[in-house]
C-alpha cells in the first residue's frame, strides 16, 4: 500500500520528519518497507514554476522552439526547448541552471548546464518527468496546473514522500489513508480529521430509483447504494489524479477516480455503475448460473459458476461481486447517472472466487481479509459527496442500505493484571486507557477491570491477547523489561539421533570429508540416472514443482551427491574431493491410503575420487580407490565402539567385482565400492575411479541404541609379534582368515601387513602376510607357548581353507 | 690354529670396542662401530667365524668367552642406541639437516557445512538456557502447517506461507499433504505429545515455492523455539532472544523489535539486527541498502493455539520463535548469495 505524505497530512498533523514516521509506523507494525521522495533533489532557488509568456520558433531548428518564461519578481528568461507541447500561457516546472536534474544524455543525475543550442544561448530548461525524477516519459514538457502559482519552488508546489507499506493479513483497515492516519495519530499524541460526509439531496426518494435484494446473505453482509443523476463524466481535477497516482493508481474518469479514491481513503472497495444499463432498475445480489458469463473491465470474458456471486440485474449479472466489474454497465463518457455500490462481501467466498478465476484486484484483496460493514455507508456518502462536487448532478434522497444480520457490537472485559500476566511490565491503568483511546477503542473501567470496545475498523481484535499487543505496540517493544526465563528447565530427553548424527558428522571431518546438503527434491532423471526410477520405490511427486529439476522427493541420495560430485570436478581438475552428506530420502507406501506420511528415512554418503593427497613433495601421486571409501567407513563404527564387516555384494549402479554390503550386527545396513563407469559417464564423470560408501542411518542408530564403550582391562605382560605369511586360493577372504587367527585367546590382534602376488604362486593363490600380536592377561609368554599357539592357528587354517605357510 | 685367536685377543677386541663405544655420539656412528665389530666382516664376527680352527682343547673355553664379548657388545649396541636415541644431542644438526620451509605432510581436512556450523551455534546457544532439541517430518499434512497454528484454509494469512503440494488425495478429496513451510508444525506436534513445562528447539529443512534469487531459497534450515509453562511472559522472551543474539553476534550487533503478525502467536515480534559490515571495505554485502535485517519471528503461543492441543490457556503460557539459518549465516559471515549454500561448491564450502 502507497501511502503519500501528503494525503496522509489530510486527516492528522504530521511534524516530524518522513524517515522518522516510518520508523514509528514499523515498530509498532505498518513495516515501511522504503520511502520514495518526489522532488528529493528539486533545489527550492533552482526549480520553480514558469508560467510560459512566449513561444517562437528556433531560427536554426525546426524541432526546437524559443519560450520566453516568466518566473515572477520581473524576471523572465528565453529558454530553447525541445518539448512539442508548449504553448503559451502554460504553467510549467523551469530549472535554472545549475539544477539536479536527471540528464537524458549521459543517464545520469546531475547539474544542469548553461548552453548554446544551435546557436542560441540557453540558461535554463522547461523540463519534462524525466528530468524531474517523475517518470520516464521525455517527449513532452511537463504542463503543471493553470493555478500554478508562478515563481513558486516547484518542490513546495508538489513535493511530496510516499511511504510503501507492508501491511499484513490482520490488518485490513491499515490498507487505507484513513487506516494509516489513526496509526499515526495514536503513536505520535494527534488526533484524526474524518472527511465531512454531509451532502445535498433532492426530494426525490431512491427507494423509488432503485431496489436492491440480497439473495444470499451469507456471502454479503450488507449492500448499500446511491443514486446520482446527471453528472458529468470527465478527467478527474489534477489534485485528485495526482494523488491516485502517487498511491499506484490508474486515473479513468472522475465517477470511477472518487471511487478508488474512496477506496483508498477509507478501505472500502466501491464500485460505480451506469444507471441506465440496469435493466428494470433492480440490483439482486445473487450466486452466478451455470452458463453465465461476464465481459469484465479487465477484457477478459469470464465463465461463471454458482459457487461465484454476482451483483445482477433482472436478467444479467454485472459484475462479479467483490472482485470486478462488467463491461456492460461501465461508467463511460456517455453515462449520465450513475449507482454507486458499497458492500461487505464474504472474505472466503471472494478468496475462493478470486483463486479460480486467476483474479487479484485491490478490491478483492481487501474483502479477502474482511473488513468491516461498518464502513459501507461511511465510503458511501464520501464517494457520493465527492461525485456531486466533482461531476456534478443531483443525489436521490437517502441511500439504500441493505443489512441484514447486524451485529451486536460486543466487549471484551479485561482485568488488568492480564497486562502484566502476558507482558511481565508493570502498565500503569492510566497509560492502558489512554493508549487504547488513542487508537480509537472505547474504554471504561470498573474497579480493575476495563471494558474495551475495539473501533468500528477494526477486524483483528477478539481476545484479551489482541488488546494487550495493541497497548505493547503502541507503547513500543523496547519499553518492555528483558527477562531471562526463571522457572526451572524441564527434563526431557535430547533427541538421541540428532546427537549421534552430530557425532557421525565429526567422525567424517575427522576422515577428512567435506559436508555437503543438497536438495531434497530431484529430478526423475536424476532417479534414473542411478537406477532408483524404474527399480526404486515410487518417488513422492510434487504437484506444483517450481522447475523439473526438482519434480520429486528424492528417494535415494546418490544422485545428489553424484551431481555435487560432477560439478566440483568441472571447476577443480584432477583435485582430491571427499564429499558426503547426511540427509533424508522420502519413501512412501505403496498403498497412499491409510493417511500416513511418507517415511522419511536418514542415509549417510560419501564419495571419494581423485588424487590421495593434495599434491605434494612428500608423498607420490596416487588415486583414491575402493579402501579409502573403506577406512571411512571403519572410522565411524570404531568410533561408535560398532563391529562392522564387508562382505562382496551386487549393486545395479557398483563395479561387480569391487562392492561390498555393509554388515553390522548382522544387518545389511549400507552399501561400500566403486561405482560402475557408465553411470560416472551419465554424471560427465569420466576416467576416474570413484568409491563410495552409502549407511542407512535409521538402522544404525537402532543398532547403537543401549551399546555403549567399555573399559577393558590393560594387559602388564609385554607383546610378542610374528608374520604369519599365508598362501592360499583367491577365493578364500582375508576377513576368514582372521576370524580363525583371531579366535585363539592368546591373539590380541591381527593385521594384513602385505599382499604379496608372484610368479611363483601357482596359479589361483594368493598370499597374505598377517603381523599376528600375542598377549596374555595372566602372564608373560614363553616362546613355547607362541609356537604352540601358532601352530594351532595354522592347523586350523590348513584344515578349514587349505592354508600353507609361504616359506 | 691361527695363533691370533687366544683369549688375549678377545679381550683387546672386546676392550677396545668398549672404549670407542664411549666417545659415539650419533646413530650413524654407532653403524659403523657395528660393522666394524659385529657386521659381516666385523673382528668379533671374524673371530667366531674361525673358532672351528682352534684346537679343540681350547675351543670350548675361548668358544664361550667370544661368544659372551658378542652379547655383551650386542647389548651395549643396544643400550647405546637407546641412549642417542633419547639424547637431543647437538651433533645431529650437523650431519642431518632439513629445508624446514618445505610443506607438511599433506594431511586431508574435512570441514562442516556452513549451514550445520549455524545449526551448532544456534542450538548450543539455546541449550545453555535449558532447551533441548527435537526433530519432527519434512513432509507434514496442512493440518499440522497450518490449521492447528491458527491459520485456517481460505485465510489470506496462508499467502504469508507460499506452499508446495504433494500429489496425494485423501478419502475426502482433499489434498493436505505438503513440504512444511516451516519448522512451527512442530509446536502443535510437541504439545500434543507432552505435558507443560516444555522447553524445547526443533531445527530442520523446510521449503516454500519460491523462485531461487541471490536472498531466496525453496530449501532452507529452520529453528524452531517454544517454551510453555505457568506464567511465562512476553519479558522472557525478550531475555532469551536477546541473550541468544549476543551469543552468536556478540554484543556490537543492534537489535530491533518489532511488532509484527504470525497467525499462531499473540503478540508478535519480528526480530531483526543491524546490517552486516564489512569490516575491511566499510560495505554491506547483503541487502546494502538496508540497515535492519529481519532474522527471526516470534511471539506468545496464541490462545487458539494452546486450545488446539489442549492447553487450558488460563493456566499456561509461552513463547515460540522461528529463526532461518541460511540468513543468519549470511549475517555472520557476510555471504552475499543464498544460493552458495546448497549448491555444494567446494570453493565456498573450504572456506567454514
Amino acid at each position: 500500500m502507497l501511502i503519500p505524505v501528503s494525503w496522509l497530512k489530510r486527516y492528522v498533523e504530521i511534524t516530524i520528519l518522513d524517515s522518522a514516521l516510518a520508523e514509528k509506523l514499523t515498530m509498532a507494525g505498518i513495516e515501511i518497507g522504503g520511502i520514495t521522495r518526489i522532488g528529493e533533489n528539486w533545489a527550492r532557488d533552482k526549480v520553480v514554476v514558469g508560467h510560459v509568456l512566449k513561444v517562437e520558433p528556433h531560427p536554426n531548428a525546426d524541432r526546437l522552439t524559443i519560450a520566453t518564461v516568466d518566473l515572477s519578481n520581473n524576471e523572465s528568461i528565453k529558454v530553447v526547448c525541445g518539448g512539442p507541447n508548449i504553448r503559451e500561457g502554460q504553467k510549467v516546472a523551469f530549472a535554472h541552471e545549475g539544477a539536479i536534474l536527471y540528464n537524458t544524455h549521459t543517464n545520469k543525475t546531475q547539474p544542469l548546464i548553461a548552453a548554446k543550442i544551435r546557436g542560441i544561448n540557453s540558461p535554463g530548461m522547461v523540463c519534462s518527468e524525466i528530468e524531474l525524477g517523475l517518470g520516464k516519459d521525455h517527449s513532452e514538457i511537463l504542463v503543471l496546473p493553470e493555478d500554478a502559482p508562478t515563481g513558486t519552488p516547484l518542490f513546495d508546489y508538489m513535493g511530496d514522500s510516499v511511504l510503501d507499506a507492508e501491511v499484513t493479513p490482520n490488518r485490513p483497515d491499515c490498507l487505507s489513508i484513513l487506516g494509516i492516519a489513526r496509526e499515526v495519530a495514536a503513536l505520535t499524541g494527534r488526533s484524526v480529521h474524518e472527511p465531512d460526509l454531509e451532502y445535498v439531496e433532492t426530494e426525490d426518494p431512491i427507494n423509488h430509483q432503485i431496489s436492491i435484494d440480497i439473495a444470499n446473505s451469507d456471502m454479503c453482509k450488507r449492500y448499500s447504494a446511491s443514486v446520482i443523476k446527471g453528472v458529468k463524466i470527465t478527467e478527474s481535477p489534477d489534485w485528485l489524479q495526482k494523488e491516485l497516482r502517487l498511491a499506484g493508481q490508474r486515473t479513468i474518469n472522475n465517477v470511477v477516480d472518487i471511487t478508488n479514491y474512496v477506496m483508498l481513503e477509507y478501505g472500502q472497495p466501491l464500485h460505480a455503475f451506469d444507471y441506465d444499463r440496469i435493466n428494470d432498475n433492480k440490483i439482486v445480489v445473487r450466486p452466478a448460473k451455470t452458463g453465465e458469463k461476464l465481459s469484465c473491465l479487465d477484457g477478459e470474458l469470464r465463465k461463471l459458476n454458482p459457487q461465484m456471486l454476482t451483483i445482477s440485474d433482472s436478467k444479467n449479472p454485472l459484475a462479479l461481486a467483490g472482485i470486478m466489474g462488467g463491461t456492460d454497465s461501465e461508467v463511460s463518457d456517455k453515462t449520465r447517472s450513475v449507482v454507486i455500490e458499497s458492500a461487505n462481501f464474504d472474505p472466503i467466498n471472494t478468496r475462493r472466487t478470486a483463486k479460480a478465476l486467476g483474479i487479484n484486484t485491490e478490491a478483492s484483496y481487501r474483502f479477502e481479509r474482511n473488513i468491516r460493514p461498518d464502513l459501507v455507508p461511511k465510503a458511501l456518502k464520501r464517494a457520493t459527496s465527492l461525485i456531486l462536487e466533482m461531476a456534478g448532478g443531483k443525489a436521490c434522497k437517502g441511500i439504500v442500505d441493505v443489512y441484514p444480520n447486524k451485529g451486536k457490537a460486543t466487549s471484551l472485559i479485561i482485568p488488568h493484571g492480564k497486562f502484566k500476566k502476558v507482558l511481565g511490565a508493570n502498565i500503569s491503568k492510566k497509560n492502558i486507557s489512554n493508549t487504547l483511546l488513542a487508537l480509537g477503542f472505547d474504554v471504561s473501567l470498573d474497579g480493575q477491570k476495563f471494558k474495551i470496545r475495539p473501533p468500528y475498523w477494526r477486524v483483528d481484535i477478539k481476545i484479551a491477547e489482541d488488546i494487550v499487543e495493541e497497548v505493547a505496540r503502541i507503547i513500543g517493544y523496547d519499553e518492555i523489561p528483558t527477562k531471562m526465563l526463571s522457572s526451572p528447565i524441564p527434563y526431557s530427553e535430547s533427541s538421541y539421533s540428532y546427537d549421534l548424527r552430530e557425532t557421525i558428522r565429526d567422525i567424517m571431518i575427522a576422515g577428512g570429508m567435506h559436508e555437503t546438503i543438497s536438495y531434497s527434491a530431484t529430478s526423475k532423471d536424476n532417479l534414473r540416472k542411478v537406477a532408483m526410477l524404474d527399480n526404486g520405490p515410487n518417488p513422492v511427486r510434487i504437484t506444483n514443482p517450481m522447475t523439473r529439476e526438482l519434480e520429486v522427493m528424492r528417494t535415494t541420495l546418490r544422485g545428489s551427491i553424484l551431481k555435487t560430485l560432477e560439478s566440483n570436478i568441472k571447476v577443480s581438475q584432477n583435485k582430491s574431493i571427499r564429499l558426503f552428506e547426511i540427509g533424508k530420502i522420502y519413501i512412501q507406501d505403496n498403498a497412499l491410503v491409510n493417511d500416513k506420511l511418507p517415511e522419511e528415512k536418514e542415509v549417510l554418503i560419501g564419495v571419494l575420487a581423485g588424487p590421495r593427497h593434495q599434491l605434494s613433495w612428500a608423498v607420490k601421486e596416487k588415486y583414491m580407490n575402493f579402501f579409502d571409501a573403506k577406512g571411512v567407513v571403519e572410522q565411524v563404527f570404531t568410533e561408535l565402539g560398532l563391529a562392522m564387516e564387508c562382505m562382496p555384494y551386487k549393486d545395479p549402479i557398483m563395479h561387480p567385482g569391487k562392492t561390498a554390503q555393509i554388515l553390522c550386527d548382522g544387518n545389511n545396513i549400507g552399501v561400500l565400492g566403486e561405482i560402475h563407469s557408465d553411470v560416472l559417464n551419465q554424471f560427465d564423470i569420466k576416467e576416474i575411479v570413484v568409491s563410495m560408501f552409502e549407511i542407512n542411518l535409521e538402522s544404525l542408530y537402532k543398532i547403537k541404541k543401549g551399546i555403549y564403550k567399555h573399559y577393558s582391562p590393560i594387559s602388564h605382560f609385554p607383546e610378542s609379534t610374528r608374520d604369519f605369511a599365508l598362501v592360499f586360493e583367491t577365493n578364500v577372504l582375508a576377513a576368514d582368515i582372521q576370524q580363525v587367527i583371531n579366535r585363539h585367546n592368546l591373539v590380541k590382534s591381527s593385521t594384513p601387513v602385505d599382499i604379496y602376488s608372484s610368479e611363483s604362486l601357482s596359479v589361483g593363490k594368493k598370499s597374505i602376510a598377517f603381523r599376528v600380536v600375542f598377549q596374555s592377561t595372566k602372564s608373560t609368554l614363553t616362546k613355547a607357548l607362541i609356537d604352540k599357539a601358532q601352530s594351532s592357528i595354522l592347523k586350523q587354517l590348513q584344515a578349514k581353507f587349505g592354508i600353507e605357510l609361504r616359506n | 690354529m691361527d695363533k691370533n685367536i687366544n683369549l688375549e685377543t678377545i679381550d683387546e677386541v672386546r676392550a677396545e670396542a668398549l672404549r670407542e663405544l664411549q666417545d659415539i655420539s650419533s646413530l650413524s656412528k654407532l653403524d659403523e662401530w657395528r660393522v666394524s665389530y659385529l657386521g659381516r666382516n666385523g673382528s668379533l664376527t671374524n673371530i667366531l667365524r674361525k673358532l672351528g680352527s682352534v684346537p679343540l682343547e681350547n675351543r670350548r673355553q675361548i668358544g664361550a668367552t667370544a661368544n659372551q664379548a658378542k652379547l655383551l657388545l650386542e647389548e651395549k649396541l643396544d643400550h647405546h642406541r637407546n641412549l642417542l636415541a633419547n639424547a637431543k644431542t647437538s651433533s645431529e644438526s650437523e650431519d642431518d639437516v632439513l629445508d624446514v620451509t618445505l610443506p607438511g605432510w599433506p594431511l586431508s581436512n574435512g570441514n562442516l557445512h556452513p549451514s550445520t556450523k549455524m545449526l551448532r551455534e544456534i542450538t548450543k546457544a539455546f541449550s545453555s538456557m535449558g532447551f533441548q532439541v527435537q526433530e519432527g517430518p519434512e513432509i507434514e499434512w496442512d493440518r499440522y502447517n497450518f490449521d492447528l497454528l491458527n491459520i485456517p484454509s481460505d485465510h489470506p494469512a496462508r499467502d504469508m506461507w507460499d506452499t508446495l503440494w504433494l500429489d496425494y488425495t485423501d478419502k475426502h478429496g482433499n489434498t493436505p499433504m505438503l513440504l512444511r513451510t516451516h519448522t512451527s508444525p512442530m509446536q502443535a506436534r510437541i504439545m500434543e505429545n507432552a505435558k507443560p513445562p516444555i522447553r524445547v528447539l526443533v531445527p530442520g529443512k523446510c521449503y516454500r515455492y519460491e523462485a531461487t534469487d541471490s536472498t531466496h531459497e525453496w530449501q532452507f534450515f529452520q529453528v524452531e523455539g517454544l517454551a510453555i509453562g505457568e506464567g511465562i511472559t512476553f519479558a522472557e522472551l525478550k531475555g532469551t532472544l536477546y541473550e541468544f543474539v549476543r551469543c552468536i553476534f556478540g554484543d556490537e550487533r543492534k537489535i530491533r523489535f518489532r511488532c509484527d503478525f504470525f497467525p499462531f502467536v499473540e503478540p508478535g515480534v519480528d526480530m531483526s539486527i543491524s546490517n552486516f559490515v564489512d569490516p575491511e571495505t566499510g560495505k554491506r554485502p547483503i541487502d546494502y541498502n538496508q540497515d535492519w535485517i529481519e532474522i527471526l519471528g516470534a511471539g506468545m503461543v496464541h490462545p487458539n493455539v494452546l486450545k488446539n492441543v489442549g492447553y487450558d490457556p488460563d493456566v499456561y503460557s509461552g513463547f515460540a520463535f522461528g529463526m532461518g539459518v541460511e540468513r543468519i549465516a549470511m549475517l555472520k559471515y557476510g555471504i552475499d548469495d543464498i544460493r552458495l549454500f546448497y549448491s555444494n561448491d567446494l570453493r565456498f564450502l573450504e572456506q567454514f
